[in-house]
């Protein structure tokens, strides 16, 4: 579909697209986000038309009413005729998106196990990076699907209640900041977008996820390692073990909904850390990192 | 007349849901979601066949939440009997969190947003004080919202726990001393129902119960959660209705407490909305002591019609939010003379004019 196409049925009736587990409508008339969206989404398949259409969240950007059309425009998420959030400067929809679906899915998919942590793959075996804001979790998550690993997620960690198996939801990196050129640099092919700038953690700019990983969103993984990613200017790569008892509860604390779950919830992380290696890995060169993730023995 | 939504359809007759394609089974999941009743909805269907993945998912997700809720109340209605078993006095809850304390029928998948409790009105700074040791904390730092709820109101500014989060709404009497209908709530909490499990912890009796929930739909302005709040009245009066004598003394206690006109709505709304079975003897009764004039019953009809169905786009008319301002004013006008009101509602447009927030508050998970 052109891009002309594209952004005159996303103003229209909206296009609804499979990201991961999730059909999401989204509907806009901003030509900023048509733009964007169609850069970062327009190889995700297009859910089913007519009857077989099951929507999970219908969402919409639009512009402020009133003076705020033209004077410092505004951008509105709505999700199914609600607004959950205030609405922020035009520059930063496409952020307001990504935002929006991860609150729309935190907030409302229990039938998950929810963590706040960036999640690869390779052979099979996933790898969970959980870290708080600026240990350079979405750079390094970044680094390494640039180099074969696949992506599940920057963000969301989507555990299987049924099984504990890990559920790709392979959507645009969330990069922030030095980042950005880190990643030009870095692979020079990278689709990025535009950059929005002044947003609450500073520029931003959202790098398309890997078309393998969007085309292989159905595969599941076991999940091999948990990897706490510390970013350390001029520091050696160094690979050190992490006890299970904490690393099970810092997830706890960093899940959207442990407490939600309940005992399931407990029992399913219990076994996740009881199945995985625990580790810390400091860094402060991408191709050190991708060389001693490759290199891990237990993925082999 | 307008088509009835598909979540009324399948509240009546979960059946309904058999052969739904799945552009249906969206809709239905949305309406669910914004009436406040998909975790309703997760019961109602369960071990029904059929259900496509794509929806269970959501009516599992919310059928977690719910539970997860309802170990909250228990844990909270246990902390709140701790902070004032020491007074000697009935504390009742009520509504949703009654509905759950007492097992009734009405509580699986019910929603909270926070837990109402009624006192005596003596009582009541006891109580207030016995809460603040116990760390809940007064929400409203504003002195006219302060003054506004102690002199107009049938209960104190929300009260919120400072590490969990958790809000009760302490109340004197079910509606403000100005409200046009006087209902004698010492009577109520006279006739109220010790739990067994919570010493000091009551809930109304089945009447009673029956009559809070009409007068607290009938007479609150915000019927976003209307239908929801039938769907109580209507589990409540299907448990109750076949306990012998209870509808003759429903009619009776609503004679004595003032309550007749709201039972007349909840009776004829549930009927219309979702299909309760009332006995005839109790229409016939209810139409001679409780019926409106023509011209106000059409009225009447009109805009809940409208506002109580759910409050979903799909639901929406062009009337649906006149209607739910209508029935938002009048639900104001029932509660305090005009002379009263109008200052108030005045001052509460223009607060929140300067608040200017978000339209909806995002769902937290109460910790």
């Amino acid at each position: 579909m052109p891009l002309a196409r594209f952004a005159s049925q996303l103003a229209d009736v909206g296009v609804a697209f499979s990201v991961g587990p999730f059909v999401v409508s989204l509907t806009s008339s901003i030509p900023r986000v048509a733009e964007g969206i169609y850069q970062l989404y327009g190889e995700y398949p297009l859910a089913a038309e007519g009857a077989d259409r099951f929507v999970d969240y219908y969402l919409s950007l639009g512009y402020g009413r009133g003076v705020r059309r033209w004077y410092h425009p505004q951008v509105h998420f709505v999700y199914d005729g609600l607004q959950p959030f205030k609405p922020l400067p035009l520059s930063q929809a496409l952020p307001l998106f990504e935002w929006g679906l991860n609150w729309c899915v935190a907030s409302q998919m229990h039938s998950y196990l929810l963590i706040h942590a960036a999640v690869v793959e390779r052979n099979g075996v996933a790898i969970i990076l959980p870290a708080p804001p600026g240990s350079g979790k979405s750079t390094l998550c970044a680094g390494l699907v640039s180099r074969g690993w696949r992506l599940f997620s920057d963000e969301l960690a989507i555990i299987s209640m049924a099984d504990g198996s890990v559920v790709p939801c392979p959507r645009p990196i969330g990069l922030k900041n030095e980042s950005i050129q880190i990643m030009r640099d870095y692979e020079p092919q990278a689709v990025i977008s535009r950059e929005s700038r002044d947003t609450r953690k500073g520029t931003v700019a959202l790098m398309k996820a890997p078309s393998e990983s969007i085309r292989r969103a159905d595969e599941t993984a076991r999940v091999g390692g948990i990897i706490f990613p510390r970013y350390q200017s001029g520091a050696e790569a160094l690979m050190t073990s992490r006890s299970k008892a904490q690393t099970g509860l810092y997830l706890a604390d960093n899940s959207f909904n442990y407490s939600v779950t309940g005992a399931r919830g407990f029992q399913l992380l219990a076994d996740l850390v009881d199945g995985a290696e625990c580790l810390e890995f400091t860094y402060s060169r991408l191709d050190d990192a991708v060389r001693i993730f490759d290199a891990l023995e237990w993925l082999q | 007349m307008m088509a009835q939504p598909l979540l009324c359809e399948v509240l009546i007759d979960p059946e309904r849901a058999k052969g739904l394609s799945l552009q249906q089974w969206d809709l239905l999941i949305r309406q669910a979601r914004h009436a406040d009743l998909l975790a309703r909805l997760a019961y109602l269907l369960e071990g029904q066949s059929g259900v496509p993945t794509a929806a269970q998912r959501h009516l599992d997700s919310a059928w977690t939440f719910a539970q997860r809720q309802a170990q909250s109340v228990r844990y909270e209605v246990a902390s709140i009997q701790k902070a004032l078993s020491d007074l000697g006095i009935p504390v009742v809850l009520l509504k949703g969190a009654a509905y759950i304390m007492a097992g009734l029928p009405a509580a699986p998948g019910r929603l909270l947003s926070d837990i109402d409790i009624l006192v005596p009105k003596p009582c009541l700074e006891r109580v207030e004080n016995g809460l603040l040791l116990y760390g809940w904390r007064t929400t409203h730092h504003d002195e006219y919202d302060q003054t506004y709820y102690r002199q107009w109101m049938h209960e104190i500014p929300p009260m919120k726990h400072g590490v969990r989060g958790t809000v009760i709404d302490v109340h004197h009497a079910i509606l403000p001393p100005t409200a046009r209908l006087k209902p004698d709530s010492s009577k109520m909490l006279v006739a109220a129902v010790a739990l067994a499990a919570e010493p000091g912890v009551c809930v109304f009796s089945p009447v009673d119960m029956v009559l809070h929930s009409a007068t607290h739909l009938f007479h609150e302005g915000e019927l976003e959660h209307g239908l929801r709040d039938l769907v109580d009245l209507d589990a409540l009066l299907r448990h109750f209705g076949d306990q012998s004598g209870f509808w003759e003394q429903l009619v009776e206690r609503a004679v004595a407490l003032d309550l007749v006109r709201p039972l007349y709505y909840a009776l004829r709304y549930t009927a219309q909305m979702v299909a309760t079975p009332i006995p005839p003897f109790v229409v016939k009764a209810l139409d001679k002591l409780g019926r409106p004039s023509a011209l106000i019953s059409s009225l009447m009809d009109c805009l809940f019609a409208r506002a109580l169905r759910p409050s979903h786009v799909s639901c929406d008319s062009q009337w649906t939010a006149l209607a739910r301002w209508m029935l938002y004013i009048r639900s104001h006008y029932l509660r305090m003379p005009f002379h009263l009101l109008f200052p108030h509602l005045i001052r509460k447009a223009v607060k929140k004019r300067q608040g200017s927030g978000s339209l909806t508050e995002p769902i937290v998970v109460k910790e």
